[in-house]
């Protein structure tokens, strides 16, 4: 498989986040061709925006991957080397345990090649029977002998796997994910549903991601998973639960893509004209809460990427995690929300309307 | 005035042509967003089917707008391209099938 490398490991100018930020806010924004997400969201009388609570708790076990996908917001690759320390997983088993979390959201990079993965899924699956679910690429399964027996492992601790697929060809799938992804995907996808997932009465959920390979919105949801479902099923026997269609926001390697093509100020325009009210009072940052690997708290995913931290009076680690001070925080928002707020909205569990 | 007859930052500008005249305007705007809702067609399938209109009328706008809306209602290169070929089939044989004039006339005129 053609490797490309990060953009942190060839020091190119949008691993800076300050850089990204000075992008987002270009002169398309402070020249007021387009309002800005601030704009849009007072004008739905949501600003500050507030969290409704703490359902989703997402860990992000470390940037190291098998892939590097060219749309990839967390700029994630196998030249990465941050991962999450026993000792910051320890203190998030701890948050978990003593707080009412409806679903323990786990992503990378590949999740899996973080050494201490098995060990905290073991340690949580202890004593937390809420949703764990684990953001699995997919081809990490195959892409070493010792994570074969994932489908197993995932089976026994009852994780809900959810799994990026941006199309049911190898052509669109393998120019977003690399040479040889889609193949490989369709292998992991059949060892999965071989061990339940995805299957009919075995409560075991597969649930596919969808992402546009290109500068436009997603179809719509429902849409987009009739055809997959019938596609995968016609042409490979694999079966799913959902698929969730997400939108690309505008940061890390996705933006860069944007820039190189010269795509930036369109996309951005797209995503403003499609501001939907309706979506921005369901963004996933309301009630989620997104941890990286050194334990720094961030509002979402998104905002953990552009290093955006979280304004809450208590403290911005896990160490300092409570519950009262996050609910009163602001969240903090910038141009990239509007990939959020789009038609009908996108967060990590898909469409949010 | 530009100096060329097309700009596409002239698309975005479709909604102005209200300014000198607001209520045709909103008739055709109104009728044209009901025509591409799903109905007995998907719209995608009416996606498809503009595209393929656009390449016979050779609209630069419609073909830019269409691409568009196509990719983005999930349909794949293959069937953009199955839909342009449909438009030069009909406009070529619209084209061959008038031959068949030519001959009548032909055959008429000639001994
Ligand atoms: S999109 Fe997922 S699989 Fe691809 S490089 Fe990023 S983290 Fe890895
Ligand atoms: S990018 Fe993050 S902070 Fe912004 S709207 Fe989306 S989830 Fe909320």
């Amino acid at each position: 498989m053609k490797t490309i490398k990060s953009l942190h490991a060839r020091h190119h100018e949008l691993s800076d986040t300050h850089h990204q930020l000075e992008v987002l806010n270009s002169e398309i924004f402070t020249r007021h061709y387009l309002p800005t997400f601030r704009e849009k969201l007072k004008t739905s009388g949501l600003l500050p925006l507030k969290p409704t609570g703490i359902e989703v708790f997402q860990m992000n076990v470390g940037y190291m991957c098998n892939q590097t996908c060219k749309h990839c917001h967390v700029d994630a690759g196998p030249d990465r080397t941050e991962v999450m320390t026993k000792e910051t997983m320890k203190q998030c088993l701890e948050v978990i345990i003593n707080h009412t979390i409806k679903s323990v959201d786990i992503t990378g990079g590949a999740p899996e090649m973080n050494p201490d993965f098995r060990w905290f899924i073991e340690e949580l699956r202890k004593e937390y029977s809420g949703e764990i679910i684990v953001r699995c690429n997919l081809t990490i399964i195959l892409a070493n002998g010792k994570y074969l027996d994932l489908p197993d492992f995932y089976k026994k601790h009852n994780i809900r796997v959810v799994s990026s697929l941006p199309f049911y060809n190898a052509d669109k799938t393998d120019r977003q994910r690399g040479e040889g992804v889609f193949a490989k995907s369709i292998e992991a996808l059949k060892m999965l549903n071989k061990a339940g997932f995805g299957k009919q009465d075995t409560g075991l959920i597969l649930d596919l991601v969808y992402n546009p390979s290109g500068a436009f919105l997603p179809a719509e949801q429902s849409l987009l998973e009739a055809d997959f479902k019938r596609e995968l099923k016609d042409h490979f026997d694999i079966e799913f639960n959902n698929l969730l269609s997400i939108t690309n926001l505008p940061i890390s390697r996705f933006l860069d893509y944007l820039i190189e093509t010269d795509n930036y100020e369109d996309y951005m325009e797209e995503l403003v004209l499609a501001y939907n009210p309706k979506a921005a009072e369901g963004v996933m940052c309301r009630n989620t809460i997104s941890v990286d690997h050194a334990g720094n708290l961030y509002d979402c995913d998104f905002n953990q990427m552009l290093k955006l931290q979280i304004e809450s009076k208590a403290g911005t680690h896990i160490s300092e995690f409570d519950l009262e001070s996050l609910n009163e925080r602001n969240i903090v928002i910038n141009q990239h929300c509007f990939g959020c707020t789009a038609g009908a909205g996108s967060g990590c569990q898909g469409t949010t309307t | 005035m530009q100096k060329t007859y097309y700009d596409p930052a002239d698309l975005k500008k479709f909604g102005d042509i209200a300014e000198y005249g607001q209520d045709l305007a909103d008739k055709f705007f109104n009728w044209y967003n009901d025509v591409f809702k799903d109905g007995a067609l998907s719209s995608r399938e009416k996606c498809l089917i503009a595209l393929a209109v656009s390449h016979a009328i050779q609209c630069p706008y419609c073909i830019d707008a269409y691409t568009s809306d196509s990719i983005k209602r999930g349909a794949s290169e293959e069937q953009m391209m199955e839909a342009v070929h449909v438009a030069g089939a009909i406009r070529g044989g619209a084209s061959l099938v008038h031959g068949v004039q030519m001959m009548n006339k032909a055959k008429k005129m000639l001994m």
